[in-house]
């Protein structure tokens, strides 16, 4: 059997809907919300479901379009080094994004802190009431943390824990997750009974646990620090988020989102 | 030098994972080789999922299978007093899950090249099936349990997905050589991550190159 194609007449029949589709796509095109420029974004993973909310308000006031790649902060700076293409790093310290500005990745002069993180003390359980005392009233087995060599967070659960007085009791019992989300997932499927997350975290998801705010003055700040990458110095969208990001409405919704900012902590 | 423990924890665990899918696995490929029921596509099919699933398939079911608040979790931690989920014993029992066809089915392929006549003949010479297995299939079998036992070993050294969800990072107890290659490469020490990825590819380059040198040898000899 033959396959009998391009017939006189198919031909015709291929580039008249050839010629529609072009038609379309430039009409597609010559629309203003697709004429927008578009910006992609590199977020530490644990503002990711913040910068999610902002970025709905961002493009249906400004036409932008902006995407997210979310990964822990250590492993999107090296990918920015290994050239990534992303056009704004929102990171989880201030380390990162102060090393891309020395090293030209970033442009200088952009970076500021758009939030400063909290931490919550967890429990799988739903208590009553939730404060440090009943980790030495009552026995357990695990708490989970993010990895304290990988996470800023996880870094600032151990200095919550020695400022309590709680790190020979807890130190036996730490796991520590690749990053806050999974510490809070161990507590939430009930492999950890405890642990020290982003209070943003917990404040994303669906957990049904109980929580206590710990209180900033337990650890160190946690300066979360964004700048704009070197290739999109002239990105509309990107210095447009940017400079939205740092608004006084950005601001209150990123409080909301369990951060400190500027304003809130006034 | 990188902190070498990860290794050996992950040796341990391979050569654990192994010996006990020698014990789990045989029966189940001879059965697999041999059987005409109707259940064997299914249980075939059961065997080859960790091939084409991904790890946080398994590790997402093992997180909530073994969990204390689980019936089974909490029945292992009355048993034994300890947690399954975050321990060595978890990763043991991941592992054999994970490794399971790597271990299978190059043994059903070796029954199975054995064909059934030899199995024949030695009962005909008054042989019990259990002495007939021993003395004549599993000497037959030789080079597929060779292969069988290299791959399930290396290929629980280089196990990484799984024990991400349901290990924790335990020093000593979980935190095997993948682990610590993961967070060498996130804390940007890459002559560590260097150190322990170039040992582990030598390895896994040396065995698989034994073990295909060996498999086009002439056929084993039985006597």
């Amino acid at each position: 059997m033959f396959y009998h194609s391009a017939s006189p007449d198919g031909v015709s029949k291929v580039s008249a809907l050839m010629l529609r589709i072009a038609s379309l796509a430039l009409a597609l095109l010559a629309s203003p919300v697709l004429r927008a420029d578009s910006a992609l974004v590199a977020v530490a993973s644990n503002f990711a479901p913040a910068l999610n909310a902002l970025i709905a308000e961002f493009e249906s006031t400004s036409g932008h379009a902006l995407r997210v790649a979310a990964g822990s902060t250590g492993k999107l700076y090296a990918q920015i080094v290994q050239g990534a293409p992303f056009d704004m790093f929102l990171a989880a310290d201030q380390a990162r994004p102060r090393q891309l500005e020395n090293s030209l990745h970033a442009v200088k002069g952009s970076r500021f802190t758009y939030a400063r993180g909290r931490l919550a003390l967890v429990s799988w359980d739903a208590l009553d009431e939730i404060a440090p005392e009943i980790l030495r009233s009552t026995p357990f087995r695990r708490f989970a943390i993010a990895n304290p060599k990988t996470a800023p967070y996880g870094v600032a659960a151990i200095e919550v824990l020695r400022a309590l007085e709680l790190t020979e009791l807890i130190e036996p019992k730490l796991v520590r997750g690749e990053n806050v989300g999974q510490a809070l997932a161990f507590v939430a499927s009930g492999n950890a009974e405890y642990g020290l997350v982003a209070l943003s975290v917990v404040r994303s998801g669906a957990f049904h646990g109980s929580l206590w705010k710990v209180p900033a003055a337990l650890h160190s700040p946690i300066s979360q620090d964004a700048v704009l990458l070197e290739r999109a110095r002239d990105n509309p969208a990107a210095n447009g988020f940017l400079s939205y990001l740092r608004s006084e409405g950005a601001r209150q919704r990123i409080a909301a989102m369990g951060y400190d900012t500027h304003s809130a902590r006034q | 030098m990188p902190d070498l423990s990860p290794v050996w924890l992950s040796v341990a665990l391979a050569a654990i994972t192994t010996m006990l899918l020698l014990v789990i696995g045989t029966p189940l490929a001879w059965w697999l080789s041999q059987t005409r029921s109707r259940l064997r596509p299914v249980i075939e099919a059961v065997t080859a999922l960790p091939l084409v699933l991904p790890p946080t398939v398994l590790g997402f079911y093992l997180l909530i299978l073994l969990s204390p608040t689980s019936a089974f979790g909490g029945f292992w931690i009355d048993l034994t007093g300890d947690t399954l989920t975050f321990s060595f014993t978890g990763l043991v029992l991941a592992s054999i899950i994970y490794s399971l066809p790597f271990m299978v089915q190059p043994l059903v392929s070796a029954f199975e090249a054995n064909g059934r006549n030899v199995m024949e003949a030695a009962a005909s010479l008054r042989a019990s099936p259990l002495d007939a297995f021993f003395r004549v299939a599993v000497p037959l079998s030789a080079r597929g349990f060779v292969t069988a036992m290299v791959l399930t070993f290396t290929h629980t050294l280089g196990e990484f997905g799984v024990v991400l969800m349901v290990g924790g990072n335990i020093p000593g107890e979980t935190r095997v050589v993948s682990i610590a290659i993961y967070e060498h490469v996130e804390t940007l020490q890459y002559a560590d991550a260097h150190m322990l990825s170039a040992g582990l590819l030598t390895f896994a380059l040396l065995v698989l190159v034994a073990v295909y040198a060996l498999n086009r040898r002439s056929a084993v000899r039985v006597g």
